[in-house]
């Protein structure tokens, strides 16, 4: 009797209902889709210098992490190893599961005045930091008047 | 990257300070870190992902039966920088759990290493697994 509540398919209505919001806000999503709620978390700055790129991704071990420059579209990859016990472990059990584990791969496109040589990444405090030069041409500069 | 936000976020953490300062009952807008948390017999471990927060800035309190973690971010960045796109946006994570009584705070052991804390809390000696006999009589 109670059936009748969950007639429909709750799990995909939610679903829509989260794509709905998300569209409302968002009228035109990248080509690579939402990435938000992705891993790792990315933000992006810049200054006159530089675009500054963070991507929020605890626990990696940096050897492992794979950064790629091509033609202008960066990419972040790697892999985040499961640490919970295995299924047929020793009576462990697992009551909350949130932390992101298995592959990622992240892709952002830079602007065009980035230099690929001028490309430089550091880990720290989990958070992986890059920071892409941009172009010697590109930067402002005054103009003199003759 | 649609989005553009004005702000940098340190001009967006600044004026949550003062907001916080200003009102000392509303607590600062914090994220959810996500966690792992799994029991054995012997005990309970927790991972929480705070990336971003350097050891100095994380903060771990047990009163009576709440565990609070808090950190802040600290994430050094070139001077006159504009944000343009951006999935965190606050600076902060806070989650408070409850505990349950036959967990022994006393005993909790944090250890924290590239933005991961790991916090294990044993059980009280008396709850630990015992076996229990069956008379036959």
């Amino acid at each position: 009797m109670y059936q009748s509540l969950f007639s429909r398919n709750v799990f995909a209505e939610l679903d829509r209902l989260q794509r709905e919001m998300r569209d409302a806000f968002d009228l035109s999503p990248s080509i690579r889709g939402l990435g938000r709620g992705g891993f790792p978390a990315l933000n992006v700055g810049g200054t006159p210098q530089s675009v500054e790129i963070l991507a929020f991704a605890p626990g990696l071990d940096p050897a492992s992490v794979e950064v790629k420059l091509d033609r202008g579209v960066l990419t972040i990859a790697g892999e985040r190893p499961a640490e919970l016990p295995s299924e047929e472990g020793d009576k462990a059990a697992v009551h909350i599961n949130e932390r992101f584990s298995g592959r990622f791969r992240r892709v952002i496109s830079l602007s065009e005045d980035v230099d690929p040589n001028g490309v430089s990444a550091a880990y720290h405090d989990g958070i992986l930091h890059i920071t892409a030069k941009r172009r010697e041409s590109a930067q402002p500069r005054r103009i003199s008047i003759q | 990257m649609n989005d553009t936000t004005a702000v940098t976020r340190n001009d967006k953490a600044s004026r949550e300070d003062v907001a916080t300062r200003n009102d000392g009952s509303r607590r600062a807008e914090a994220l959810i870190p996500p966690v792992d948390v799994i029991e054995d017999s012997a005990g309970i471990t927790l991972r929480a992902d705070l990336p971003g927060v350097p050891k100095d800035k994380l903060g771990l309190h047990v009163e009576a039966d709440t565990l609070t973690i808090e950190g802040e971010m600290s994430v050094p960045m070139p001077e006159g920088m504009a944000a343009s796109y951006a999935e965190v946006s606050v600076p902060r994570f806070r989650r408070v759990f409850t505990l349950s009584k036959e967990l022994d705070t006393g005993k909790v052991a944090a250890e924290f290493k590239n933005g991961v804390l790991n916090l294990r809390i044993p059980k009280a000696e008396h709850a630990q697994p015992r076996r229990i006999d069956i008379k036959v009589s």
